[in-house]
């Protein structure tokens, strides 16, 4: 039990690891390169199709062989998500993290890889983002 | 090209690591909502998973890597945008890694969705605000 717990701590850890090193290989920790694939009536950069295309193939491959597991390497249960509606929650919610994502080119994932870029901006966006998380959590609280 | 691909297939090992090891989808958004979750131990891993991922900056830099950031340094549009990012993501479930990979992945309808709405979002955002002449 002990181990497994402590297998789980540094699969996470790992993953997590390498979660960032493929956003600094690809570039999209840079919110210049986000905000060019986003900018599609202008000097339009389609590199996050490939980023996400790629990443979206490999998990797809992981998940279909999850299907013949019965249960994770260092866990007791697979954690799919539970949530099947489409609401005015999910699209207005996706609507507004756009418009933030448009705004300065960061979304959680790169915000998190450049806390340690020495950039003090990417500092104050994690802060709001933080603080714009507990808000939702109080306010209005979690999806069911 | 190159550098996109390899990077974006790392980034799908990682979230395979972690549906495989653990049985975690890999959302910033679930990760971050579990940082405030501390006495659960189930989502303890969460700690583990930002500590990896904050380091992987210092680590590429030191293994020779670079990969510059370019960002506004404009306090009111960061501010929004940290909020808007962090109130909007908790509502809609999910962001680029939640819903954008692990979703898409899964061919989940509300991921598809989801990514299709925060693309469309933030491409009208980037537009309009080329069109205001960048006066933010």
């Amino acid at each position: 039990m002990k181990t497994m717990s402590l297998s789980k701590l540094l699969a996470a850890l790992v993953c997590g690891f390498i979660f960032g090193l493929g956003l600094l290989l690809s570039g999209m920790n840079d919110p210049a390169k986000v905000r060019a694939f986003l900018d599609v009536f202008g000097a339009w950069g389609p590199e996050l199709i490939a980023v996400m295309g790629s990443a979206v193939v490999v998990f797809a491959i992981a998940f279909k062989l999850s299907g013949r597991m019965v249960k994770p390497l260092f866990a007791h249960a697979f954690h799919e998500p539970s949530l099947k509606q489409i609401d005015l929650r999910l699209v207005g919610g996706a609507l507004l993290f756009g418009i933030g994502w448009g705004l300065v080119g960061l979304c959680p994932g790169p915000a998190l890889v450049d806390i340690f870029s020495g950039n003090t901006d990417v500092l104050l966006f994690v802060a709001a983002m933080l603080v714009g998380n507990r808000v939702a959590h109080y306010a209005i609280g979690p999806a069911k | 090209m190159v550098n996109e691909l390899l990077g974006g297939a790392l980034i799908g090992l990682a979230a395979a690591g972690l549906w495989l090891g653990i049985g975690r989808i890999s959302g910033m958004t679930a990760v971050i909502s579990g940082l405030f979750a501390w006495p659960e131990v189930q989502r303890r891993w969460v700690y583990a998973f930002i500590f990896g991922l904050m380091l992987a900056y210092p680590a590429f830099y030191a293994l020779g890597g670079s990969s510059p950031i370019s960002i506004t340094s404009n306090k009111t549009l960061l501010i929004s945008a940290g909020l808007l990012v962090g109130f909007g993501t908790y509502i809609g479930n999910g962001c680029t890694s939640g819903h954008g990979v692990c979703g898409m992945g899964r061919f989940s309808l509300r991921s598809i969705i989801a990514t299709c709405t925060f693309i469309s979002a933030g491409m009208a955002t980037v537009a309009l605000m080329n069109l205001i002449g960048g006066a933010l």
